[in-house]
């Protein structure tokens, strides 16, 4: 067993290009369901407007990147509000159908071959962030430390994906504190309340929402920007469920939840990956006579979901949750 | 209150008062068949303690909902100190300075004590997100910050402060809604059942403060059960059967009513026995 290889696998993983993706979704996701308590289970919707949005307005529009990137921007403030006028006033269950309904729909229509000419149907769309690629500064291999080294190309997307959480996560932090973020937090808390005290809950509501599904547009660019590829296969409801997997594990309604719990979630399904496939290798515990290394994809989120129901349990506040805070939830 | 000496004479449902701050005209709301609230005319003195009475059922809560705006009235309309509210959402009728409690307390668990206060001042331009990220409401934070303490200090919570609202007992999170409300400056507050669950210990406590806030100008509106509590501190009474006002009056006055005994002991359709006519039985 090579237990340098797994954790260098883990790290790369942990810090790379997905995980940041990973982490920016569930920023998001922390502003509409840890601090305003909305169940958006749609938020791959939100990725896949962004995304497609700005890969159509460059490859069939021929707009400059930038500006297509605004109007990736626009399609997810779009979605957020077709999505919260007619839930946000209802119960909250109404909102989780809605969205995941939404998400399904948005990549089943991009998918289909009636939408080709827009979204290039299965086909997706190829090349359309070249200007991304030639703003790159970087030059050479960085290697951070052993194996865990990143190509140029690799290490622009991770720089650019990661300063955006940052970014995204300072401005949330200083949302958060403000006495808007009380009237979020509140809201999460009792909206009945809220309103007889004179607050237009439904405003607060639709700004929750949608500046969660802008963060969520953005990190969908990132992931296809990474690719230089857009295709409906990237937008399934499990990005939605695993970032909020990494939200959980992080901590809900904690700025930096979101963004250890992605980095975690990403190093422990590398890292497991590698731990499987070498114990298949060497015959370890006899884990080869249980499964294949082609079985290998699907096992290591076993072991994943084994790992967030053990936190559940034992830390069900996640990492960095407020154990007071827990102690009192619904 | 002397003022409303006047009315006493003419005390019965629907009766006019000197100067009214809520004027309810006609507002009915039904669910399906069942009519639940079907009031006339209904006005609620301005600087007076005002008990909501009546059994269960009698649609206490729901005329509290649709006054508030918590729920539609199927028709009829209202004015709240001159302004007619019907048919605003919740938010727009408590700006006007009309706030209401809840039976059951919903003070925010997971905010502290503080947080509950300071969410209820109204006004604030850091609830807008344009300015939120920017410090500059950190100045009426400040001012807001201080009349909250002064608050909680009336309501005996002020050692609270930094806790979780969720850490309260029964009795404390009345007080904080109590106190919660009065950051918002109401004119008219609205209490529902303000002494259900509460430790008698604290009955006391919680109906000084309710006097206190018809003593500093306010006007109360409550809904309550026990009758003990209903004459020791209101000014009027108006009772409520089947969704309509059968009776109002000073509490003295409601107590001898044969109509409000007979809607308690549910006896209240068909004439009383000594009120058949003679004639009839002949």
């Amino acid at each position: 067993m090579d237990w340098g290889t797994i954790f260098e696998d883990g790290i790369r993983t942990g810090i790379g290009v997905t995980a940041a993706v990973y982490a920016l979704t569930a920023v998001g996701l922390n502003l509409q369901f840890g601090y305003t308590g909305l169940a958006n289970y749609g938020q791959a919707g939100f990725l896949l407007v962004g995304a497609y949005g700005t890969a159509i307005a460059v490859d069939r529009w021929e707009l400059p990147l930038w500006l297509a990137f605004f109007v990736g921007m626009a399609a997810a403030i779009v979605l957020g509000l077709l999505l919260g006028v007619p839930t946000l006033r209802l119960r909250a269950d109404y909102l989780a159908i809605v969205t995941i309904s939404a998400a399904e729909i948005l990549r089943i229509t991009a998918n289909s071959r009636a939408a080709q000419d827009v979204t290039g149907g299965p086909q997706g769309i190829k090349g359309f962030a070249g200007d991304f690629y030639d703003l790159n500064p970087f030059s050479g291999r960085f290697t951070l430390f052993g194996d865990v080294a990143f190509s140029a190309r690799n290490l622009w997307v991770i720089v650019v994906t990661w300063s955006l959480v940052a970014l995204f996560s300072a401005l949330l932090w200083l949302l958060m504190r403000s006495p808007w973020g009380r009237v979020l937090r509140a809201i999460r808390e009792d909206e009945d309340a809220v309103r007889s005290l004179g607050k237009n809950v439904y405003v607060y509501k639709m700004q929750s929402l949608v500046i969660g599904g802008i963060v969520g547009g953005i990190a969908g660019v990132m992931l296809v920007i990474d690719r230089q590829f857009v295709e409906a296969r990237n937008f399934e409801s499990s990005i939605t469920f695993l970032a909020y997997a990494a939200l959980i594990l992080g901590g809900l309604a904690r700025i930096a939840g979101p963004v250890v719990g992605a980095m975690l979630l990403w190093f422990f399904i590398s890292a497991t990956d590698t731990f499987l496939r070498q114990s298949i290798d060497e015959g370890f515990l006899g884990l080869d006579s249980l499964f294949d290394s082609s079985d290998v994809g699907a096992v290591r989120f076993m072991v994943v979901g084994l790992l967030i129901m053990a936190l559940v349990i034992f830390r069900p506040q996640g990492l960095l949750g407020s154990r007071r805070e827990a102690m009192f939830g619904e | 209150m002397s003022e409303l000496d006047h009315v006493v004479a003419r005390a019965e449902p629907g009766a006019p008062k000197p100067d009214p701050i809520l004027v309810v005209e006609d507002v009915r709301r039904s669910f399906g068949g069942l009519l639940a609230v079907d009031v006339d005319h209904l006005e609620v003195e301005r600087n007076t303690i005002t008990a909501l009475i009546g059994p269960n059922g009698a649609g206490k809560t729901t005329l509290f909902n649709v006054l508030t705006g918590f729920d539609h009235a199927t028709r009829g309309s209202w004015a709240f100190d001159g302004n007619p509210v019907a048919g605003l959402p919740a938010y727009r009728i408590a700006r006007l300075g009309m706030i209401r409690t809840f039976q059951l307390t919903k003070s925010l668990a997971r905010l502290t004590v503080l947080d509950n206060m300071l969410l209820a001042a109204p006004g604030q331009s850091g609830e807008s997100l344009w300015r939120a990220p920017f410090g500059f409401w950190r100045v009426e934070e400040r001012a807001n910050r201080v009349r909250a303490v002064a608050l909680l200090e009336r309501f005996n919570l002020a050692a609270k402060q930094h806790d979780l609202a969720a850490t309260l007992s029964g009795g404390q999170r009345k007080l904080l809604e109590m106190a919660r409300a009065l950051m918002v400056e109401p004119k008219l507050i609205m209490l529902d059942e303000p002494m259900a669950g509460v430790n008698p210990a604290l009955v006391q406590s919680l109906l000084e403060h309710i006097k206190a806030l018809r003593d500093e100008g306010r006007t109360v509106v409550f809904v309550e059960h026990d009758m003990d509590v209903v004459m020791n501190i209101s000014d009027w009474v108006v009772c409520l059967a089947e969704g309509q006002v059968i009776a109002e009056g000073p509490p003295a006055s409601i107590v001898a009513n044969e109509t409000v005994i007979d809607a308690y002991l549910g006896t209240r359709h068909g004439p009383r026995p000594s009120a058949v006519d003679p004639g009839e039985v002949l």
